[in-house]
Parts: C-alpha cells; sequence; structure tokens
C-alpha cells in the first residue's frame, strides 16, 4: 500500500469513523446526562471533538449545541482542534513547576516546533500541559498519551519523544 | 415565621426569605448586580455580600435564607469595603467607554459604581478586545461589555429553553456566546430579545435602524409610513419617565407625526384584520375537525421556536402572517393604490416592543407586495430615542389621531399586546363568525393574566371550544409537549385553539420594550391595554369599519385567494442544532 | 501460596509501569522458567509498595528484600544469585528501606507495627484478584454488617470512631451520612470523590491501584448506613490504571455476588458505577461535582440545598472521598474502639500523606493522626535530600499553608493545625530544602488557581487573574511593597466573598508565604 502525502486523507479518514460514533451515540440517545462519557469516547475515536461529532452528540444526546461546547471548553480533557497521533502533556503542577517542567516544556516546543495546544504539521505530536498528574515524586513529569514519564531532563527529552512514531 | 436583626432592626418575614428581601423590610437596599427580581440568582458578582454574626467569611444575601436569631450587618466595613474591591475589579475588566454607550445612564453596573462611591480603580486593565458579534440581524452582543452575570443565559436557557447563549470556556478566560463563537445569527436563537432586556450592562442590544429610518424621513422623494404595535403606546412613556402602564397612544402618534412620518397608522389595524382572517381559518378548521388544535402565528420568536423545536406542528400554525406584515402586505398595495402614491416610493417603518420582528420583516417569503414588505423595525427603545433626538418631550405633546385609511382600531385590536389578548379578540369574532350573535360578556377573564398556561373553555352555541394559552418559550415548550403526548396517545389533543407568545407577559414584555424591565412593569401594561380596550367605542374586529372597507374594496372576503396571497405565509423546519432551514 | 519457596512481589503502578515494569516481569517469569523455577517461586504483581521514583521496584519475601530501578538486563543475574543461590544482589537493593514501604504482612512473616489502616493491603495483595481480598479479611465487615447489623448501628459505630473526611474539609462522615440517611425520599445516592486534583496529591490514586476492593466495600458500608442503592465513582480521567483496575474489581465484586441486587441474600441492594472526570480542579467541590457527574460544566452550586438534602439528579447525596471510604471497612470489622486507639484524642486514626519536594525518598506514606511533621519528613521519608536543611513545606497542596522551618515539630491532624491557621487538607507535603525559592512555588500555586478558577463567581474569576499579574511582577523583581499588599487584600476579598472554596484557598498560601518567608519575598521587591 502506497500513501502519498498531499491529501486530505485526515478528513477521509475522519469520515470513516462516524459510524462508530453513531454506535456509540445509540447507546445514551436523549440522554442528556451521559453528555461527558459520550465526549470521552467520542474523543477516543476522533482523538478530538471537531464540529461535526458535536453536533451529533447534541442532536442524538438531545443537548443543545452550545451546551455541548460549553462542556467541552470547560475541561482540559478535550480539544477542538485535532490531534497528533500522540499527545505530549508536560506537566506545570508545583512539584514538577519547581523542578523545572518550564524549561522542559520550552524544549518541548522549541523542538517540535508548536506551542501549547498546538499539532505538528504531520500530526504526530500535539503538545499540552497538564496540571499535576499525581506523578510528583517523579517531578518533572511528562505525560506521552498514557504512558507517564519521570524525571525528564531537557537533555533526553528527544530521545522520549522521538519512540513514539 | 423568623425573626432576625438587620442593622440592629427586627424584621419578621416568613421562612425561606432570603436576606435580601428581608432587608427591604427594615428599609434598607443591599446593593446587587447580577440579581434580577424575575430570574433565579446565580451568586455570581457577590456584590450583594453581608457579614452575619457567627458565620465565617461574608454571605451572599440574594442566595442566602434568613434564619432565626440572625444578626446581619449589611453596611459594615468589611462588608463595604468587599463590595468596592469586587466592583473595581469587575470594571478593571470592564470596557468603560460609558459615554458612548448605548447603556449610557440606564446601565446597572454604571449606578452601582455611583452608588458606592467608587472614584478610583487601582486594578491593572486586563481585558483585551473581543470581536463584536453582529452576526444577528435583531441582536447586537458585545462580550467586551459582558460582565458574565448570567442573566441573558437564564433567561434563554430556563425562562425560553432555547439555549442560544451558553457560558463557554473556562476560568478568567470565561465568555458566554454560541458554540464556535459562530454567532446568534448562525444560532438557534430565536431573536426574542429576552437576554437583551435583562442585560444589566451595555453587552445586549437591538441592531438598530434608527439611521437607517432618519435618511428615510430626510429623503424628500420617499413616502414614510409607520404602524406602532399594540404593546408600544403602553410602554413608550417609560421612555420619558411616565409610569408602567402609562396609554400614550394621541401621544405617540404625534411625535411621530413630528419626527417627519408621511402617515401615521396603526398595526392595531392590522391586528383586527388579523382577526378576520385567522378567525376565519378557526371556523373553518372547528368545522372540518382538520388539524386542530389551530396555534397563533403573531409572534415571529414563536415561528422560529417553532420551526426549530417542533417541526410537527406546522401543520397546525395558523397561516395567517402576523399583525406587521399584513400591513407591510398593504401598505405597498392597498395603501399606495388608495392614496397614489408609488409603491417604491413608499418606506414602511414599524414600531415594534420586539427585536425579533426585524427579523421577521426580512424574511425572504415576506415580499408579497412586490417589495420588501416592511423595510425597517425600531424598537419601542430605538423610537424612544429618535423622539429625544428630535427635542420632543412625551408628556409635552398633545393627543393626536392616527391618520386613515389604515389608523382605526377596535378594543380586541389593542389586547394584542398582552397575553391571552389575540384569543380573547379570536374569540369575540370566533363567536359571530359561527353564530352570527354577538357574544354578551366580552371579558374572557380566564386567558387574561400572568400565570403561566392559562385554560378556558367555550361554549359557541353548544359546541365547546377548549382553548389554552401560553406565554414564554418554557411555557410554550411545556404546552405542546403536552399536546405531542395527547396526539400521540389519544390521536388528538383536548384543545381546539392555542395562543402562543414568545415573551413573558406578550408583547407588553418584549425584547424591545425599555430598560430595567421586570414583571411587575409587565403586568402594568398588559392592565392598560385591558383599559384601552374596555375605553373602545368598538371592542370586535369585525366591527373596524376601516377592516370592512378593505374587504369591500380591495380582499373580497377574509381567506379569500388575495388574502392568502398577500396576507397568510408558509413555514420551514429549521435544524435545532444551528436554527438553519432544513432544505428538504 | 504456602507451598512456593519465594514469592516477588512486583510493584505495579503508574510510575513503575513507565519505567518499564511491564518487561521486568516478561523477563522474570521467563528467566525463572529457564532456570527451572516455576514451581518454587511465584511472580505477583501488587500495587504501589511505597516508592515513587524508583524505577521498578519488587520486594523478594520472605526475606523482604528491596530492589529497585530493575531492567530487564538484569534479571537473569537477580534471578541466579537471589533466587537460585539466595544471595541478595547489593548493586540493586534500595539503599535504605523506607520505613512506609515495610510491609505489615504477618502471613509474609514480615509482622513490624506500623500504623496501616487504609494501606493495609497496597503492595501486599495482587489489586487484580478478589481471593487476595478477601483472604486478607476482606468483605467481612460487609459480610458481618448484612447478617448482624442494622444500617443505624454501621452508621452510629462509624459516629464513635470519629472519622472524617480525609478530602480537606475533614466534616464528620457519619454526621454527612446521617443528614443524607434523615433526608426524605427513596432514592439516594453515594459519590465517591476520586477526582484527585490538588498539586502534589496522588492518594486515592495510589489506594485505587493498589486496593480497589477496599474502596468497594467502602462504599458497600456507606450505600448500607446511608440507605443509597447506587453509588458513582467519579474518577480523574487521566488515571488509567485506577480506572483499569477499579472497573476490573467492580466485575469481580458483582460476579461474587458482592455488588447487585440482594447481597449476600440480604435485602440490602448496591451497584457501584464509574465515571471518568474531564480534568477540572473545581470539580473536587463536591457540588460541582455533582453537576459534572449529571454531564455538565462543573460550577458549583448554591448552598442551601446541601447535597445531603438534594444532590445528584436532585436526590439525597453523600459525598466521600476515597480515603474516607477505605477507613470504613476496618472500621466495622475491628471497632470504633480499635479505631480510636490510633491518632488523637481529637483526631483519631491515621491519614495518608503523599510526600514530595526535597525529600530522599518521596511517596506514599500512613502515618497516625498527631506525627509530628519532623518524624513524618525524617523517619518515613529518609529526610531532606542531599542532607541539605529544612528551609519549609507546603502542607495541603495549592490551597493549603506554608510552614515555616520552626515549625518542624507541630503536630499534624486537623485540629491542631487550625491553630496555626495551616491546614492538613489533602495530605500533600511539599518539602523545601535551603535552595527551593518560595517565590517560584507562590506563583505556581496562584498560576494554578487562575487556570482551574470555573469562572463562575467575579471574586474569584477576577480575583485569581489579578493575583496573577502582581505575582508574576514581583517574581521578576519589578513588584512595589503595594504590590504585595494588593496581594493579601485581594486574596482577602476572594476569601470572603468567593463563590465555593477554591476561589477562598489562595489566602492560605499568599499570608502564610509572607508569614514565614516575607524577608525572602521581600527581598524580591524593587
Amino acid at each position: 500500500m502506497t500513501t502519498e502525502n498531499t491529501c486530505n486523507c485526515a478528513e477521509m479518514q475522519e469520515e470513516e469513523l462516524y459510524p462508530q460514533l453513531d454506535e456509540v451515540i445509540a447507546q445514551h440517545r436523549g440522554k442528556p446526562e451521559d453528555l461527558i462519557m459520550v465526549l470521552h469516547k467520542a474523543q477516543g475515536i476522533f482523538g478530538y471533538l471537531p464540529k461535526k461529532v458535536q453536533e451529533r452528540v447534541a442532536e442524538g444526546l438531545k443537548v443543545s449545541l452550545n451546551e455541548v461546547y460549553g462542556v467541552i471548553t470547560f475541561y482540559n480533557f478535550f480539544s477542538t482542534v485535532p490531534q497528533g497521533r500522540h499527545s505530549v502533556k508536560v506537566c506545570l503542577g508545583t512539584a514538577c513547576y519547581v523542578r523545572g517542567s518550564q524549561e522542559i516544556l520550552g524544549k518541548a516546543q522549541k523542538e517540535l516546533g508548536i506551542e501549547v495546544g498546538g499539532t505538528t504539521d504531520d500530526r504526530r505530536y500535539s503538545l499540552d500541559v497538564v496540571r499535576c498528574i499525581g506523578a510528583c515524586g517523579l517531578a518533572p513529569a511528562m505525560l506521552i498519551d498514557d504512558d507517564v514519564y519521570g524525571r525528564v531532563k531537557s537533555t533526553n527529552l528527544v530521545n522520549i519523544i522521538e519512540k513514539y512514531e | 415565621m423568623i425573626t432576625a436583626t438587620i442593622n440592629n432592626i427586627q424584621v419578621e418575614v416568613p421562612e425561606g426569605t432570603t436576606i435580601l428581601w428581608a432587608a427591604k423590610k427594615a428599609n434598607v437596599n443591599i446593593p446587587t448586580l447580577c440579581f434580577h427580581p424575575d430570574l433565579k440568582p446565580g451568586g455570581q458578582c457577590g456584590v450583594c455580600v453581608v457579614e452575619i454574626e457567627g458565620i465565617p467569611g461574608l454571605s451572599r444575601s440574594c442566595v442566602t435564607p434568613l434564619g432565626e436569631g440572625f444578626r446581619v450587618r449589611t453596611h459594615s466595613p468589611k462588608v463595604m469595603n468587599a463590595r468596592k474591591e469586587i466592583v473595581e475589579m469587575i470594571l478593571a475588566n470592564h470596557d468603560t467607554d460609558c459615554l458612548t454607550c448605548i447603556k449610557n445612564n440606564s446601565c446597572e453596573l454604571q449606578g452601582l459604581a455611583a452608588t458606592l462611591g467608587i472614584s478610583t480603580v487601582e486594578y491593572a486593565k486586563l481585558a483585551e478586545r473581543l470581536p463584536i458579534d453582529r452576526s444577528s440581524v435583531s441582536i447586537v452582543r458585545d462580550p467586551n461589555k459582558c460582565i458574565l452575570c448570567g442573566r441573558c443565559i437564564q433567561v434563554c436557557s430556563n425562562v425560553q429553553t432555547v439555549n442560544a447563549l451558553a457560558v463557554n470556556h473556562r476560568g478568567y478566560d470565561t465568555v458566554i456566546g454560541t458554540a464556535f463563537s459562530a454567532g446568534l445569527g448562525n444560532s438557534v436563537c430565536i431573536n426574542c430579545g429576552q437576554c437583551v432586556v435583562h442585560c444589566p450592562v451595555g453587552a445586549l442590544y437591538e441592531n438598530s435602524s434608527v439611521e437607517a429610518v432618519w435618511q428615510a424621513l430626510h429623503d424628500p422623494d420617499k413616502f414614510v409610513v409607520v404602524q406602532e404595535a399594540p404593546a408600544v403606546r403602553a410602554m413608550l412613556g417609560e421612555e420619558f419617565g411616565m409610569p408602567p402602564g402609562s396609554l400614550v397612544t394621541g401621544r405617540m402618534y404625534a411625535a411621530l407625526r413630528r419626527l417627519g412620518f408621511d402617515a401615521v397608522l396603526d398595526t392595531n389595524f392590522s391586528a383586527d384584520l388579523t382577526i378576520m382572517e385567522e378567525g376565519t381559518e378557526l371556523v373553518s378548521r372547528l368545522k372540518s375537525g382538520q388539524k386542530l388544535p389551530l396555534i397563533t402565528s403573531c409572534s415571529p420568536g414563536w415561528i422560529k421556536f417553532m420551526e426549530t423545536f417542533f417541526h410537527d406542528m406546522i401543520p397546525h400554525m395558523s397561516t395567517a402572517k402576523s399583525p406587521q406584515q399584513m400591513f407591510g402586505a398593504l401598505a405597498k398595495t392597498y395603501y399606495a393604490q388608495a392614496k397614489g402614491i408609488a409603491p417604491e416610493k413608499i418606506v414602511s417603518v414599524s414600531v415594534m416592543p420586539c427585536t425579533a420582528k426585524k427579523f421577521e420583516c426580512l424574511r425572504p417569503e415576506m415580499k408579497a407586495s412586490g417589495y420588501q414588505d416592511v423595510d425597517y423595525v425600531l424598537t419601542t427603545r430605538e423610537i424612544g430615542r429618535m423622539i429625544r433626538e428630535a427635542g420632543l418631550d412625551l408628556k409635552e405633546l398633545p393627543e393626536e389621531e392616527a391618520d386613515d385609511i389604515m389608523g382605526e382600531y377596535t378594543g380586541a385590536g389593542t389586547i394584542f399586546g398582552a397575553t391571552g389578548g389575540v384569543m380573547e379578540a379570536a374569540i369575540r369574532s370566533a363567536y359571530f363568525l359561527v353564530t352570527g350573535r354577538e357574544l354578551e360578556n366580552l371579558d374572557v377573564q380566564p386567558v387574561r393574566g400572568l400565570k403561566g398556561i392559562k385554560e378556558a373553555e367555550i361554549d359557541i352555541d353548544g359546541t365547546k371550544v377548549k382553548v389554552a394559552v401560553a406565554h414564554s418559550g418554557g411555557q410554550a415548550r411545556a404546552l405542546l409537549q403536552k399536546v405531542q403526548q395527547q396526539m400521540a396517545t389519544e390521536g388528538k389533543s383536548e384543545y381546539q385553539f392555542i395562543e402562543v407568545m414568545a415573551c413573558p407577559g406578550g408583547c407588553v414584555g418584549g425584547g424591545g420594550q425599555s430598560w430595567g424591565s421586570n414583571m411587575a412593569k409587565r403586568a402594568r401594561r398588559g392592565e392598560a391595554l385591558y383599559e384601552d380596550d374596555k375605553a373602545r367605542s368598538h371592542r370586535r374586529s369585525h366591527e373596524n369599519r376601516s377592516v370592512l372597507a378593505v374587504y369591500e374594496q380591495f380582499l373580497g372576503k377574509p381567506n379569500s385567494e388575495r388574502s392568502h396571497e398577500l396576507l397568510h405565509t408558509y413555514y420551514q423546519k429549521r435544524s435545532p442544532v444551528d436554527g438553519k432551514v432544513i432544505n428538504e | 501460596m504456602s507451598l512456593v519457596r519465594n514469592h516477588v512481589l512486583l510493584s505495579i503502578d503508574a510510575g513503575t509501569v513507565m519505567a518499564g515494569a511491564r518487561a521486568v516481569e516478561k523477563a522474570l517469569v521467563e528467566e525463572i522458567a529457564k532456570q527451572g523455577l516455576t514451581d518454587e517461586i511465584a511472580v505477583l504483581e501488587t500495587g504501589s509498595v511505597g516508592t515513587v521514583g524508583q524505577g521498578v521496584v519488587m520486594v523478594v519475601y520472605p526475606e523482604g528484600v528491596y530492589y529497585s530501578n530493575v531492567t530487564p538486563e538484569d534479571v537473569p543475574e537477580l534471578v541466579e544469585e537471589h533466587l537460585l543461590k539466595g544471595r541478595p544482589l547489593k548493586r540493586l537493593m534500595l539503599a535504605e528501606t523506607p520505613k512506609q514501604a515495610v510491609i505489615t504482612k504477618e502471613k509474609a512473616g514480615l509482622l513490624k507495627e506500623q500504623p496501616r489502616i487504609v494501606l493495609r493491603n497496597c503492595g501486599v495483595i495482587d489489586p487484580e484478584k478478589i481471593d487476595e481480598y478477601i483472604a486478607e479479611e476482606g468483605y467481612m465487615a460487609i459480610g458481618n454488617a448484612l447478617t448482624s447489623m442494622k444500617p443505624e448501628d454501621v452508621l452510629e459505630e462509624v459516629k464513635r470512631s470519629g472519622l472524617v473526611g480525609r478530602g480537606g474539609a475533614s466534616f464528620p462522615t457519619a454526621m454527612k451520612w446521617e443528614f443524607a440517611r434523615r433526608a426524605p425520599g427513596d432514592i439516594k445516592y453515594l459519590i465517591c470523590n476520586a477526582d484527585e486534583g490538588e498539586p502534589g496529591t496522588f492518594k486515592d490514586r495510589l489506594i485505587l491501584e493498589g486496593d480497589p476492593h477496599k474502596l468497594i466495600e467502602g462504599m458497600l458500608l456507606a450505600g448500607y448506613a446511608v440507605g443509597a442503592s447506587k453509588g458513582f465513582v467519579y474518577i480523574r480521567g487521566e488515571y488509567a490504571l485506577s480506572i483499569e483496575r477499579l472497573e476490573k474489581a467492580i466485575a469481580q465484586a458483582r460476579d461474587y455476588g458482592l455488588l447487585g441486587v440482594n447481597i449476600l441474600e440480604s435485602n440490602f441492594s448496591f451497584d457501584i458505577f464509574v465515571m471518568k472526570g474531564a480534568g477540572a480542579y473545581v470539580c473536587g467541590e463536591e457540588t460541582a461535582l455533582i453537576e459534572s457527574l449529571e454531564g455538565k460544566r462543573g460550577h458549583p452550586r448554591i448552598k442551601p440545598p446541601f447535597p445531603a438534602n438534594a444532590g445528584l439528579w436532585g436526590k439525597p447525596t453523600v459525598v466521600n472521598n476515597v480515603e474516607t471510604l477505605a477507613n470504613v471497612s476496618e472500621i466495622i470489622r475491628n471497632g470504633a474502639d480499635w479505631f480510636r486507639g490510633y491518632g488523637t484524642e481529637k483526631c483519631p486514626g491515621t491519614k495518608v500523606y503523599t510526600i514530595i519536594g526535597n525529600v530522599a525518598t518521596p511517596g506514599l506514606i500512613e502515618a497516625e493522626m498527631g506525627t509530628t511533621l519532623r518524624d513524618i519528613i525524617y523517619e518515613y521519608a529518609g529526610g531532606i535530600q542531599g542532607g541539605k536543611k529544612f528551609k519549609g513545606a507546603l502542607i495541603g497542596g495549592a490551597a493549603g499553608a506554608f510552614l515555616g522551618p520552626d515549625m518542624l515539630d507541630v503536630q499534624m491532624d486537623f485540629v491542631n493545625l487550625k491553630e496555626y491557621a495551616a491546614v492538613l487538607g489533602s495530605g500533600a507535603i511539599l518539602v523545601m530544602d535551603e535552595g527551593a525559592d518560595v517565590v517560584d512555588l507562590l506563583q505556581s500555586v496562584l498560576h494554578f488557581f487562575k487556570h482551574e478558577s470555573c469562572g463562575h463567581c467575579a471574586p474569584c474569576r477576577l480575583g485569581t487573574a489579578q493575583l496573577v499579574k502582581l505575582i508574576d511582577r514581583i517574581a521578576v523583581s519589578k513588584g512595589s511593597r503595594e504590590d504585595l499588599n494588593k496581594l493579601l487584600r485581594i486574596s482577602d476579598v476572594m476569601r470572603d466573598t468567593s463563590f465555593c472554596p477554591l476561589g477562598q484557598s489562595p489566602y492560605l498560601p499568599i499570608s502564610s508565604s509572607i508569614k514565614y518567608f516575607g524577608d525572602e519575598i521581600g527581598a524580591r521587591i524593587r
């Protein structure tokens, strides 16, 4: 299989994911109280919560689109911009902060060439900050996808990140 | 009963009374900002805090019930300091271009700063400028003025159940707005303007047509006609310091004439006309038993609400246009012909207690005359502004009459402005249309007043007609859900005729009313309209001679082909997600 | 367990997994098989053994030897030396076995008198096996309660124990239960607050990872006492392993008839549902948490009504912290008097702390209420890293208070700390050595509050932004004395007028840092 790096394949791939979303929505149809749960699952499917996904969720759960958007923008966990295949999150909790996580973050921004909240052009990485992931003993800590990295140094940062294709 | 002291004055209030209300008993006004008497308090601003002996910190008086034996201090040094600090922080974050703000002199924040004696703001200005939302033809939203009191959301979500606005983002970045900042014009907003009338500051206001109307008035080639909605005569006085419920019909005509309108006519005329069309429609549906209940269609906020959230009710809607649009269609046809004026020269202006009317007049289907039937809609506030700009004081003007041939009205037309009024007017005429006899007692009391959903059963020559009246989106939703359920389980609804108005209280509570309104003021305006009704020589729409003349000379009879062409309309389904028309 | 010669307990928690615990486990099992020791040596997974930041950690029983920073490459040598030849491998042994890491397990022949109530099973049993929990007398308390105690009796026992909430507010647990129990209504809810968000706190996470059944049993007892039939665990979305283990444990409990209808053939029916939080510190506030459970933005609600009368879906609701609930089964099984044997008269029981910052062995410890800060730091956490001097500590997370160098001998419990205008809060202890920068720390704390303010009320939304503006200026030596005063003034007004505890919190770290480190902060003033 060959892939050309020109197309809007990200969008096309996204289209193919909607049946999965519809399945999730079907389990929670007309239940506004399940909104956060459904958004978790939707983000699990799409990697982020594009407008069309929000509209479908709103329609399915019988919540207004504005409420859906209000909820999404309230919680740190949800994102409305496309995410990279791997999410790099630098902890800025108190313990990490005083152990130099700002420096780690600066290095990550420089290496990836993106700001906090951004995604690299090849959609390989997204960069974000978190406020304490309960890994204070390992400060400064960083999260890549579900993996926790502790005692991160700006010198070994690149090695860690590059493991994620 | 609860006994306690407020500033050492003993008060006795029923259990559950908040400290804010209890303080009024002790003749103390605790300053507030986010609080509004008609809305559930949210406790956002923290301005109304008081000190209660034995309770650490300060308590919000708007949500804290007075407890037995409480010793409350409403203006202790600690309280006064805290209030000042909070308001200073709010001011530091607020676009304070007060002199050019639409709310200058009627802004609640401005008033509060004055009351608290704030002379300097010691805090750093933090706010970044955000874009102003001008996407809606009815309502402008300026987030730079917004103080996040939450009133607009309360009324939009809980009272109207529209949910066009929501709190987005978090913490210091919190903004009130629509999803994806798409703007009100691209949302489910029904343009009712309840957010506008509840906003304490200048963050929400109507999309103004004042400049455009001045231009038309100053253009010698234009013939500018004006119509005024029933409710306007009961609220315009407030723009000039008169008490709510002052009836200013004659002065209003005088003012409009002095502004330069070429013909001062009246929407009440076309309200009577609406009854002829809608009443006839009702009688024919009652006879056929088809598409019942019939639902009124005068309120453009309600129309968009129905098109968005109740697609299955479209067949039940009366096809009769609203009085504003009936007037507009006739102004550039019937009136133009009768007066020998070229319709393209006519500029048709309406004065409405309503922001949704601005949306209604721009609906693409509202061009029955071959032109845009109504060119500009001014709210009561806007016409008040124009009258002041012209150096006039309504209070000092003489009482004048409207011009002919679309200026006469009956008591039935005038009560359109209050919730239940259309229903009552329709009953008066439907009774005649069915029986050929006049209804003796014209006062249909059960459909009057501000109760939530009102019901009545009318006996028309042995036929029982069950009617219901709802005002506000929330009550309309509740009533229609009941109707849906009845139709699903029993195949039909218990009601044959339903009146819905989008705003609480009906048009007297519309989004175009004066700032600083509340339910008590709405009630008084409604009462004024019923007094107007009582004082009229004719109180039934079918007795309006000008209306009868339209039929004789122009339309033929109610629900005739020509009536249908000019005075009736159709409805479209809209998406409950973004309010856009669904093309099927 | 008795047939095998050695048990290797491999610590599996988020920290060790990231350090490669799974790879070590695989290598270990293979190497043991290769050496033909499969029948003699059992490799068991367990939760956190109390250490943090030591890489892959394992304990070999019966010797009780701790190994840290183990890599797959170390495994052949370790198996050959220790498990085959019986010679502990010095190179990998934990230099100083921290006190809190010593496991009190009679069966392992390792009895040491340690006050372990909440963490009794953590690091001892395989948290993914319900049988191991049962073997440790698990589910005995709920069994006893359902057969021989009325709900009122359970409530009374907890009341006598003097248990107060461990989430930070230290409200008497039984009183909360009683309010909800007495509130009218047939449907009542129990919520476990596992949305641990206080910076520096990860105790709930390790409890959930190490002993999820203890939480389930605590919730069963609480549900029984309150009259609730449904329980929810509102858990931080980031706690992937906690969620996985808890869900597994709930499924096992359902299989065993310990959750569901007519539990143990009684009339009591109860089930537990897990709800993932989505990242909002304010959801630690119970009414905000309830809003979030209902699928909304986590804005705190107006009180009254209190959740005990009208909480989730308007029904009477109790919200308890993980650690609080983890105490309950022990109280019911051993009795209130036994529980009162720990801690102080006014503050019985133990407290689980997460100790971080400049200490030699940061991690999770359980200590009796009333233990001094000195003991916690020097006895349990190995003292200050690198033998440096103790400068101070931030106790209770961002919403907590700083303590200065002369406060080492303060007794740590809810009641006593109040006397010093400090709080135990969530039990986070951030220790500073002489090199730590207080302004940096305060800056981080204030940024945290600004970021986490929900935005509902003006004092907090605007106040936190002003505080950040001021501290940022002070941090770069551009602040004035007036700025410092403003910090205090704003946070004081925020404390009095904010809608919920979040906005009321900044005052404590600000005022305490100025109290103890006023000179240091003053030196940064322009």
